[in-house]
């Protein structure tokens, strides 16, 4: 099943190209270190590893569902098959990755985890896997996100968590960042920076890509098993990136198989309010990686726009910048009024609500259905990562609708 | 033509020697609160006793920085400063006859054009560039563009470093080495560290580059006790903290005055 394999790229320094490697303070450089060797050795090691599936299959309801979505597939003219990583244990793919961070975290003996959050997701998830590993868990965020995400930071403190408001800046997920990597600088022998997605300094964005990249393993044998061959397309939505590398990776080598990541593109990136770092940004160093980044003509960060605070992120991880570059996967825009467009037909057509994220990705995918269909001069096949649940959306769901009762607006 | 040799910090840092004390570096943010008052505020540095002015270029995302300085930054920055007003600023710092040297984070360099910035950052007068985020490893750039234009290179070590990478960061370091004291970020602290004499010595044994300590000083005493053992003693939040907490702009450069005064005081109270 999903026993990650030791990548190609990046190479030994964490470069994928031109992208990718480290910038950061001499202070992290040691700890950096230690943990690249930590997750080699742990890949390498079949105790680790069957440990790992271990508590994936039993604790997060992995492998998830590949789903063959019959009412949407008849709608939008496509075969659809909705990866389900809805249905883990606190509802999206990130369980994935901080199960593994946090086991690895036990494996190098360190007591305490930190992780940084927007939407309070990944604050959740690592909080979830703390409490589960016995670790301590503090989780920055900014202080803007824990006034519009009052849940979950209830669920963080409910799990044991600490939560902390970061004040500086622009108040949201990238101050976050900057505050949690102060706070790994300061407690760095005895604390894990759990990082949330696919970037970072190496060796995040390959580590975190190896925790997740079963998504795909699974998906490419479900699909196998499901249609007697590979799908004709894999979709994903992109923030920092990490649900759409685990379902693109063990796809890579598959030529025929063409890989679509979705950005969030806001109010249309004409407008320069969106996060779509690949299609709107350009190259650039941000929290201690070379990648795309929304900065202006100085090189200072662009603060991003997206009704997904899951993929409200200025950059995005080094790997997908490769992908976009070698041209091996295609990545645009969808706007917030076409994902909440896509989010609509999946909850009508097949009662499932999806993340807002995820929205992204069916909304993307539904605007190649005609070309894809052309070229192929048939109906396509394609896989698309339900990469989480929209119960944590249902408020700004409602509001965007206008469904909400008076008093829950 | 000035040469390298000439342009670089190693200067400053032998006259202080010949006086048997250590030197004083103040950073202030670059357009912090306006691009005039931050000139006006290193100019008052300098008038009361600081070495070497450290022109921090503000950057969106400091993470090497402390609540201080980021927030000067922010200010900084919301008031519109632009690179290229930052090297207006050296150069009018410079222009006091002060050495001048230059912080800031990677991107706005790399956006920038990393060969345009060296170009320009020399013709301004600055005698090189601390560059917190960005490790010998990754400056195949820096080296070649600083090399072109004969700048010094800071490179940070920390007590984290391991014999080898600190033996490799210090060669690749020209001027000076910036000694990390604390694992942690700028911002004055009430303590300075017990692992910044052992990082010194450690650089010492393979290297004869003036050695800079920063990370915790703000305080007379504090400077004396550092500039025992450190070549130089690197003041940033302390400083900062004097023009952010002032309620106008003159009080600012009063407060600046006497705590400038008063660090000078220190670095000058212990013979080496």
């Amino acid at each position: 099943m999903s026993a990650p394999a030791l990548p190609a790229l990046p190479d030994l320094a964490g470069h994928f190209g031109p992208y990718g490697g480290r910038f950061v303070p001499e202070a992290l450089v040691a700890a950096l270190d230690e943990l690249d060797t930590a997750y080699r050795e742990a890949l390498a090691d079949e105790s680790f590893t069957a440990e790992f599936t271990r508590m994936l299959r039993e604790y997060a309801n992995i492998p998830s569902l590949l789903y063959s979505a019959q009412r949407l597939s008849a709608r939008v003219g496509a075969r659809v098959l909705l990866k389900r990583e809805d249905l883990n244990h606190t509802g999206a793919h990130k369980v994935r990755n901080v199960l593994g961070q946090a086991l690895l975290t036990k494996r190098m003996g360190k007591p305490r985890v930190i992780a940084e959050t927007g939407a309070g997701q990944h604050g959740v998830a690592s909080a979830t896997a703390a409490a589960y590993l016995d670790l301590e868990c503090v989780v920055y965020m900014g202080e803007l996100d824990t006034q519009r995400q009052a849940l979950n930071v209830a669920r963080m403190r409910m799990l044991g968590a600490t939560v902390v408001p970061v004040t500086a800046g622009s108040r949201t997920l990238k101050d976050a960042m900057n505050e949690a990597m102060r706070d790994w600088v300061a407690n760095v022998d005895r604390t894990h920076y759990l990082i949330g997605t696919t970037a970072g300094p190496h060796p995040f964005p390959a580590m975190v890509r190896e925790f997740v990249r079963g998504i795909g393993v699974e998906a490419r044998q479900q699909c196998l098993e499901l249609t007697g061959a590979l799908p004709d397309a894999v979709t994903a939505c992109v923030g920092g990136g990490s649900n759409a590398l685990g379902i693109f990776h063990a796809f890579v080598p598959d030529a025929d198989v063409r890989l679509y990541g979705f950005e969030a593109g806001g109010d249309g990136v004409e407008t320069g309010r969106h996060a779509a770092s690949i299609t709107g940004g350009s190259s650039g160093v941000l929290h201690g990686t070379r990648t795309y980044v929304l900065q202006d003509e100085d090189g200072q960060t662009i603060e991003s726009h997206s009704i997904s605070a899951g993929l409200d992120y200025p950059g995005v991880g080094p790997e997908h910048a490769w992908l976009n570059d070698a041209g091996r996967a295609r990545y645009a825009p969808v706007t917030d009024a076409e994902a909440m467009d896509a989010f609509q037909l999946l909850c009508r057509t097949e009662g499932i609500i999806p993340a807002i994220e995820s929205a992204h990705a069916l909304a993307g995918t539904l605007k190649i259905i005609p070309e894809l269909t052309a070229e192929l001069g048939r109906e396509p096949t394609i896989v698309v990562n339900l990469s989480g649940r929209g119960d944590k959306d249902v408020h700004t769901a409602g509001e965007y609708f206008g469904i909400l009762d008076g008093e829950q607006r | 033509m000035a040469t390298a040799a000439d342009r670089s910090i190693g200067v400053a840092f032998e006259k202080a020697r010949a006086e048997g004390r250590a030197l004083l570096v103040g950073c202030m943010p670059a357009g912090f609160p306006t691009v005039d008052g931050s000139i006006a505020a290193m100019r008052a540095m300098v008038d009361a006793g600081v070495d070497v002015i450290e022109v921090e270029i503000p950057y969106s995302d400091p993470v090497m920085d402390g609540p201080v300085i980021q927030r000067a930054s922010d200010i900084a920055l919301a008031g519109g400063v632009r690179t290229r007003d930052a090297l207006r600023i050296i150069e009018a710092v410079a222009a006091t006859g002060a050495p001048v040297v230059t912080m800031t984070y990677w991107n706005p360099i790399e956006r920038y054009g990393v060969d345009a910035f060296a170009r320009d950052l020399a013709a301004a007068g600055g005698t090189g560039l601390i560059t917190p985020d960005l490790i010998p490893e990754e400056a195949g750039e820096w080296l070649a563009a600083s090399d072109a234009y004969g700048l010094d290179r800071t490179f940070l070590v920390a007590p984290s470093s391991t014999d080898r990478r600190l033996a490799m960061t210090v060669e690749h370091c020209r001027g000076f080495v910036y000694a990390t004291a604390l694992m942690g970020v700028t911002g004055a602290r009430e303590k300075t560290s017990d692992a910044a004499p052992t990082l010194v010595g450690r650089v010492r044994a393979v290297s004869a580059l003036p050695v800079g300590v920063g990370l915790g000083v703000g305080t007379g005493a504090q400077a004396a006790e550092v500039g025992r053992y450190a070549d130089g003693v690197i003041v940033g939040s302390a400083l900062v903290r004097c023009v952010l907490d002032a309620p106008d702009e003159a009080a600012g450069l009063a407060a600046l005055g006497t705590l400038s005064a008063e660090l000078a005081e220190g670095v000058r109270a212990v013979r080496r």
